[in-house]
């Protein structure tokens, strides 16, 4: 037997300090919030202390954005705030081992995601946003399209650094100024973000972050001084928000949950779509809006293509989020490994044949060993409702019409992914799946370019490309 | 057409004749070019250290195939590499031998008196190596002389053309020919994946070659570019899993070409041992096709145990 020794990132990188401060009006400052713990998910050793924001905090945070709005942000040109955002893209790029190593040791993914996938695609969005900040008369939004203001971002645990990129850079390449709330298990890396922006120069002001718990979202968003809300989370706060913000002058996008289908035909290329549906629910734990939580896989192939999934998966390597050889890593929270092993529990009351994987899991840590529920049918609960976990449920399916029928029973529709050889069958699939973004014979890939966002309860508003700047223009 | 072994009847059925092999290659799932490349490059980031990167050195070393294939080849360099085989670090008794020399059919005699009693085999090239073309007679020749002047390994070379217009049939036969001439020597089939270019077809001709009775798939023969690279060492892999799983048998793959490397190998180990499964790290089921490999093996393996890096003064050139 050939087993891998140990390969762990050392975590002096991360620069971990005792206690992170919030980031106002250019300054690090105490908030007079409770200040908070943050874990390592991976030990449930206390990382830091980060102090928190009150709604005092936030009235502060989002006058000062209003000032850098007025006085400064949205008088310069865009060719000026574009050096400010590149100058952002590059110290991402110049810190991000620091960057990667702190997520990991804060959120629970590997490291080889961290260091491959969150940060250089954090730094993708800033760079190509701050290609578009002098450009936006040609974004097709008419000759001199004008920012919003002040936008209000809440941001979810699952990918910190990276979703305070996708929030921050359009926002400030269109003109707004920022007051952002990271999740509160994951404040770290948006705060280190907050360090590269105050060594950027950035006037004070134009990007405010601020840690707190649900109630300082709830505040932030409700703020009479926010002009734009932008939230990623899950649909039942994102309801909560578009209720709040009813008969408000606000402009609102949500991306919240959803339950994507990743359906594979019969003449898919099996091999690489046992990758793809892999990638798509183990990928960050499965803690992914849009993760591929609902295989649906031909019938006439189904046996063949479970015993191969079985086989792959039991190769994952579950563990240490720093070593360099972890496939799966921590689940977040231990509220999030109650919420997935009650799901899975239900899955095998009613009636879903359970596989998990023989991995070994460390005996400290929340860890969820990866899962594949079969025979499962529309009508249970992990066919429904998303677990936001490593638990995939696979369903089968005849014919084509049905594949559609099955992938758009959902009130979600945020994802979805198609495998097969036959190029026709790939674009009749995708015009016909209510999904926002639809991927074939691949999935889970992100780039700034093409424009993010879902359907129904997985919300409204896309993140990224051309169409992702409307939500930061008065247009 | 005739099996060379007893195979399940799903397998018998596609090699009942040219047309059903046909259907069968043609039936087999395709190969999503992205989607593989992506799986190799992120098997590739795999952090090999410490006690395991000294298993992965100390195994690559004995599963080489120490080879020279040159016009130039003269007795003295094959009974120089030879004894390279046989002690490759003559400081380091501990170092484990190589599994074979491979030679021209014209040197397999020099190699074999070199190598008798040692336990390493010798291979020979054959069937109008690198380029196959040529009648099947001389083909046959060039295996039986390679296997009376005492080859225990052949290494042939399937009909690129034949393939790539089509004629599968002929491609089959030729393998199971030339295995039967092959005797008690183990075949390996090199399929020169270079020649061949697409996936789909790799995988097609991986199939063929097991079906017709090839103890190894082997990527190319190192005189075509791109030799061996590690996506298409994925998809032969997964060819001999599957192959295992429908037949119970165990299949070897050598990547040829090109792999100069030890960081290289490595990456080649962790794809044997995640894609087609631990039991193929053995070296009657996984080898290396190269020349250079065994030195920088050599030196990492100094590096390892020393501490330092020593450079390469300190291996032997053969």
């Amino acid at each position: 037997m050939w087993e891998y020794a140990p390969a762990p990132e050392s975590r002096d990188i991360a620069n971990l300090k005792p206690a992170y401060r919030m980031f106002v009006d250019g300054q690090f400052v105490e908030g007079s919030g409770e200040p908070l713990k943050t874990i390592n998910p991976g030990t449930e050793e206390v990382l830091a202390e980060v102090s928190t924001a009150s709604k005092s905090d936030v009235d502060t945070a989002v006058k000062a954005a209003r000032r850098a709005y007025d006085r400064v942000w949205s008088k310069m040109p865009g060719s000026e705030r574009a050096k400010y955002i590149y100058r952002i893209a590059r110290q991402i790029q110049e810190r991000g081992r620091e960057l990667a190593v702190l997520e990991s040791l804060d959120n629970g993914k590997p490291i080889k995601e961290s260091r491959d996938v969150d940060v250089p695609t954090a730094a993708a969005h800033f760079f190509y946003h701050a290609g578009w900040a002098d450009k936006l008369g040609y974004a097709g939004y008419g000759p001199d399209p004008k920012p919003l203001g002040v936008a209000g971002q809440v941001i979810p645990w699952n990918f910190p650094l990276l979703m305070a990129a996708w929030k921050i850079a359009p926002a400030l390449a269109c003109g707004n100024t920022v007051v952002l709330k990271p999740a509160e298990t994951t404040p770290l890396t948006a705060l280190v973000l907050a360090d590269i922006i105050a060594q950027c120069d950035l006037p004070p002001g134009v990007v405010n972050i601020i840690p707190g718990a649900g109630d300082i979202g709830a505040a932030l968003v409700e703020h009479d001084g926010v002009d734009k809300v932008a939230f990623t989370g899950s649909t039942e706060v994102g309801k909560t928000i578009q209720r709040q913000l009813a008969g408000t002058n606000k402009k609102l996008t949500l991306e919240l949950g959803g339950k994507a289908a990743n359906v594979v035909f019969d003449d898919a290329p099996l091999d690489q779509a046992v990758e793809g549906i892999v990638n798509g629910i183990f990928f960050n734990q499965g803690h992914v809006c849009c993760a591929g939580s609902r295989l649906l896989v031909q019938e006439s192939i189904a046996d063949e293509l479970l015993e191969k999934l079985h086989a792959r998966v039991s190769t994952l390597r579950v563990g240490d989020p720093l070593d360099k050889n972890t496939d799966v890593g921590a689940i977040n929270s231990r509220e999030q490994l109650a919420r997935i092993t009650e799901l899975t529990e239900s899955g095998e009351a009613e009636g879903a044949q359970r596989w998990t994987s023989s991995c070994p899991l460390p005996d400290k840590g929340f860890y969820f060993a990866p899962t594949v529920f079969s025979g499962v049918s529309q009508a249970m609960r992990i066919a429904r409702e998303e677990i936001f976990g490593p638990v995939l449920s696979v369903l089968t399916f005849r014919t084509p019409d049905e594949a559609v029928a099955k992938a758009n029973n959902t009130p979600y529709g945020l994802s979805a992914g198609v495998w097969t050889e036959k190029g026709s069958r790939i674009l009749w699939m995708a015009q016909r799946m209510r999904a926002g973004v639809v991927w074939s014979n691949t999935f889970n890939r992100f780039d700034p370019t093409a424009p993010f966002g879902g359907y129904q309860e997985s919300g409204f508003g896309r993140e990224g490309g051309r169409t992702g700047l409307e939500a930061y223009l008065d247009v | 057409m005739a099996a060379p072994t007893t195979l399940p009847s799903a397998l018998a059925d596609a090699v009942r004749d040219e047309s059903s092999l046909r259907r069968f290659l043609h039936g087999l799932p395709g190969v999503d070019q992205v989607g593989v490349e992506q799986r190799a490059a992120g098997l590739g980031t795999r952090s090999i250290k410490k006690a395991a990167k000294l298993h992965a050195i100390d195994l690559a070393i004995s599963m080489v195939d120490l080879t020279t294939l040159e016009g130039a080849d003269t007795p003295g360099k094959v009974r120089g590499l030879a004894a390279k085989a046989r002690r490759p670090d003559p400081d380091r008794p501990d170092v484990p031998k190589v599994a074979a020399v491979c030679v021209y059919p014209d040197m397999v005699k020099t190699a074999a008196d070199e190598l008798r009693g040692t336990g390493i085999g010798v291979a020979s090239v054959a069937t109008a190596f690198p380029s196959g073309r040529s009648t099947m007679d001389v083909k046959l020749a060039d295996t039986r002389f390679a296997v009376e002047q005492g080859a225990s390994e052949v290494d042939m070379v399937i009909d690129r053309g034949a393939f790539l217009s089509g004629r599968y049939g002929q491609v089959f036969e030729e393998i199971v020919e030339v295995k039967r001439a092959c005797g008690d020597a183990h075949l390996k089939v090199i399929l020169e994946t270079g020649e061949l270019v697409t996936y789909d077809n790799v995988r097609r001709a991986s199939w063929l070659a097991l079906l017709a009775g090839g103890d190894f798939i082997k990527t190319s023969t190192g005189k075509v570019q791109p030799a061996a690279t590690l996506p298409v060492t994925h998809v032969m892999l997964q060819a001999v899993r599957d192959w295992k799983t429908q037949t119970g048998e165990l299949r070897g793959v050598k990547p040829a070409g090109g792999i100069r490397s030890t960081k290289d190998a490595i990456k080649y180990l962790v794809a044997v041992h995640e894609v087609a499964g631990p039991e193929w790290l053995d070296p009657h089921l996984f080898r290396f096709g190269a020349s250079t490999l065994l030195n920088d093996l050599l030196m990492q393996r100094r590096t390892q145990l020393d501490g330092h890096y020593s450079g390469p003064d300190y291996v032997t050139v053969d």
